[in-house]
């Protein structure tokens, strides 16, 4: 099989600029394995993250010819390789270095979202009884392995960095499926209308295109939980009723 | 004296996979502690991630003649009777408990028909007892702990790597531990963890071997620093080659394909065609096999009175008998065997969205990487290195090592699993084992009175981790690391002897002195080839454990073939193989005897043999 040519940014902050690397292809190789195979061959230092090798921890995001998906799970011969594949890190977070970027925000942002609160047991014993039908819905967005690759494409971070005002598509999920938990008795509403930004989400459904889980994201997470938080704050009806019974 | 950043906390967790991420928890939870948790990788990326069939407790949800006496009796069974017995009776009892706990987080696990948490089938467990999310059941759990343990107050240093540990007395010496030494990867900046105690949640080992399913920060580093400390290594020899990981492309070799797929039906075949499991039965399943494929297939249906098929298993059997017919030239294209969850369609209607129910994360793995769509084809699969038994020699109470103050829990500990692991196991032990060690850290580290590093210790570990800068233009640390990876998988690998192991303890040697002199250029920030430099001694130390070992077990017991004695031996039942480090630097190899069970649970091995 042919060498292909691999144009990968190298170096950090001004400095950060691509760099050509020749490689040799064999059957079945996918990205991650070149990046490699040039970090064991003539490039030690070449920085990039990746832990699983198999589409389940979510390490190794890029942008391989400009577009946000997991090294691990783009095999070359998906790629026209007579030209130079270019691999890039995730943009809409700060560079640290080569394929390397600062995700630290996405941790601090999770932190922020109120946690899993249960009903009470139903059993005696302490347990719970929970219907898959109703398990299977929560199961989608439990699916996520944080890419971060939605939040990546997204234009409100990616291109307008609204990093402070909006939490982003992948807390859209976290919290859809702590919203929609069969057991959850938490009320996420307000956090997601003032200080998550759901508002700034105008649904162009980017995000969902990227997903490497296929999580329909803006169809099954993001909108309910905008008509959630409609029908909370919104809707002329509720208003109405709340001034005859101001809520709780 | 080098730079660097001092953090003081109550108790370190080195590690955040799920026994690290548990052991934080409780002690975060027992009040009044700072608990600091030190990971490689960014927060719910650690190797547990990839679990994916489930984990095993006895809460008969499925099946209500299971309860944990059964559950000892398989552990027992499965690790051929070496295991820690103390502990597989801990595991057994608390099991159920700890996967209550994990739904009361948040967890949510597939359900039965009443609503309860559903369990299903698994190799070497006599009853449907794993508890699963489809096939993502290390995701779930992991990302249940991480969510949960954001909110307990404990201080997360992602991306950074422990290169030493600090302890009383001269380095190595088995005095108290007082901390930890590490850079973060980021900037390269030393830092030095002050603490009462630490508790070791590292992992295994996977990556001395060229074929595994493990990522690539299982290189060791938990037994190492145990090791390097003084603390016993124990069972090193028993290296689990699960029977199937992928095999082709090239580039996917070894990663992991669930037992999950087995359990819900999936039958191996060779190149024949022949379901050549039901070929050997070993002796100490013979009661528990299906005679033939129809009742193999009751079994996984759940028929409560058919016998499992042979597919189901012990991993080291089953591995054994992959090797066997690859040997024997009855071997799929690529090297492996096949394996058939397809076939199903003949038993049920709607068999292609049954198996994309049942093994969503299967699917795709081969639909995208191999270009297999296993609802119409069979896979290609075969043994990868998969889990070390062995381990960090701790009490089965409470986690400690032989040095004072240094826990391990999850994978970087021996005893649980003897000979060994069932699957299911081990996410099980995680949480037991991670849940005890965090405990008695506490209460260890709430006893002690304050100790400090000695300036000595830091300055030598931080020579040794700058050392590879020194020597730039030295050799390739990958090329060193691939030549272990390659001595380790051809001599010390699936199927074992004395001529080829004694040739890889010389091959090991010439190797240290290789390693002593990689060099790398660059600088510390972010320098993957730097830390394949630092990985590389810890990997060496591992290889030669499990090599020496390995060569003075001279018998063939779970995870431990060894084609020169291919038989169990009874000179080999008692006692369990451990190494310490000697005062002059050398690996000294000892036989440990195993107390005999209590007379209890001497019984309850007995009654369900």
């Amino acid at each position: 099989m042919p060498d292909a040519t691999f144009r990968i940014t190298t170096g950090r902050g001004e400095s950060a600029a691509f760099k050509d690397y020749t490689t040799h292809i064999t059957e079945g190789m996918v990205v991650l394995d070149a990046v490699h195979q040039i970090q064991a061959e003539s490039a030690p230092t070449l920085a990039c993250r990746w832990n699983c090798k198999a589409g389940k921890c979510g390490s190794c995001s890029a942008e391989i010819n400009g577009k946000p998906r997991l090294m691990c799970m783009t095999r070359l011969d998906t790629l026209d390789l007579s030209v130079p594949v270019t691999v890039e890190p995730m943009r809409a977070f700060p560079h640290i270095k080569d394929l390397v970027t600062d995700v630290s925000w996405n941790f601090e942002v999770k932190k922020r979202i109120r946690k899993f609160k249960p009903r009470a047991p139903d059993a005696p014993d302490g347990t719970w009884r929970m219907r898959q039908e109703d398990v299977d819905r929560v199961q989608e967005f439990r699916k996520c392995i944080e890419c971060f690759l939605c939040q990546d494409v997204c234009h409100v971070l990616r291109d307008h960095h609204k990093h402070a005002e909006f939490a982003g598509p992948r807390h859209f999920v976290y919290t859809a499926a702590l919203e929609m938990h069969p057991l959850d008795t938490e009320n996420r509403l307000e956090h997601l209308k003032d200080s998550a930004g759901l508002g700034y989400c105008n649904i162009t459904k980017c995000c969902t295109k990227v997903c490497p889980e296929h999580i329909t994201i803006t169809d099954n997470a993001i909108i309910p939980l905008k008509e959630r938080v409609v029908d909370e704050f919104y809707d002329p009806l509720t208003r109405l009723f709340r001034i005859f019974r101001p809520s709780k | 004296m080098p730079d660097y950043q001092t953090h003081e906390h109550d108790v370190i967790v080195i590690g955040a996979g799920g026994a690290g991420l548990r052991a934080a928890i409780e002690a975060a939870a027992s009040g009044g502690l700072s608990v600091g948790l030190v990971c490689k990788s960014l927060l719910g990326k650690a190797h547990t991630v990839m679990a994916e069939g489930g984990m095993a407790a006895a809460m008969a949800n499925v099946d209500d003649r299971d309860n944990w006496k059964v559950h000892f009796a398989d552990t027992m069974r499965g690790g051929q009777y070496v295991n820690n017995w103390v502990m597989a009776e801990l595991h057994a009892k608390e099991a159920p408990d700890r996967v209550r706990e994990l739904e009361a987080w948040g967890a949510l696990f597939d359900r039965t028909g009443d609503g309860r948490i559903l369990q299903r089938n698994f190799g070497g467990h006599k009853y449907p007892r794993l508890a699963h999310v489809g096939d993502r059941t290390g995701l779930e759990m992991i990302r249940t702990l991480q969510d949960h343990g954001i909110h307990q107050g404990i201080q997360v240093y992602m991306e950074h790597t422990v290169t030493a540990l600090l302890q009383e007395g001269p380095p190595g010496g088995g005095g108290r531990i007082v901390g930890a030494f590490g850079y973060d990867r980021e900037r390269g900046r030393f830092r030095v963890f002050k603490a009462g105690a630490v508790v070791l949640a590292t992992g295994g080992i996977g990556r001395a071997y060229k074929i595994t399913s493990n990522s690539w920060e299982y290189t060791g580093d938990g037994h190492a620093l145990a090791y390097n400390a003084g603390a016993d290594l124990m069972d090193m020899e028993f290296v689990q080659f699960h029977p199937t990981g992928m095999v082709w492309p090239p580039s996917v070799r070894g990663i992991l394909v669930t037992e999950g797929v087995r359990g819900e039906g999936g039958r191996l075949v060779n190149k024949d065609g022949r379901r050549f499991m039901f070929d050997d039965i070993p002796d100490l399943y013979k009661n528990q096999v299906a005679a033939d494929t129809e009742e193999g297939w009751r079994y996984v249906t759940g028929d409560k009175n058919a016998n499992r098929p042979p597919e189901l298993l012990t991993r080291d059997h089953v591995a054994r008998c992959i090797n066997r017919e690859v040997k024997a030239g009855r071997g799929s294209p690529h090297g492996g065997v096949f394996l058939d969850i397809a076939w199903i369609r003949e038993k049920i209607p709607n068999a292609p969205e049954h198996i994309k129910k049942k093994l969503p994360s299967m699917y795709h793995q081969f639909k995208e990487l191999a270009g297999v769509d296993i609802t119409t084809e069979a896979m290609e699969v075969g043994p990868t290195t998969h889990y070390i038994m062995g381990g960090v020699r701790v009490d089965g109470v409470t986690q400690m090592s032989t040095v004072p103050g240094l826990f391990a829990a999850g994978e970087v500990a021996a005893g649980l699993h003897g000979a060994n692991r069932l699957g299911g196991n081990s996410l099980s032990d995680l949480l037991v084992f991670g849940k005890r060690a965090g405990e008695h850290a506490a209460r260890w580290a709430r006893a002690q009175s304050a100790a400090s590093a000695d300036d000595a210790q830091v300055e030598a570990a931080a020579r040794e981790a700058l050392a590879p800068f020194d020597r730039a233009g030295g050799e390739n640390p990958y090329q060193v690391q691939h030549a272990l990876q390659d001595l380790m998988q051809d001599k010390v690998g699936i199927v074992r002897n004395e001529h080829e192991m004694a040739a890889a303890l010389d091959g090991l040697a010439a190797l240290n002195r290789r390693a002593a002199a990689v060099g790398i250029d660059g600088n510390r920030e972010y320098n993957p080839g730097w830390h394949t430099c630092l990985d590389l001694p810890n990997l060496l130390c591992v290889s030669e454990a499990i090599t020496r070992c390995a060569l003075d077990r001279r018998e063939s017991r779970g995870g431990h073939f060894r084609e020169d004695c291919p038989d169990k031996s009874k000179d080999f039942a008692g006692h369990n193989t451990v190494v310490q480090r000697g005062r002059d630097g050398s690996m000294h190899l000892r036989r440990e005897p195993i107390a005999p069970p209590r007379e209890d649970l001497k019984r309850v091995i007995e009654e369900n043999k």
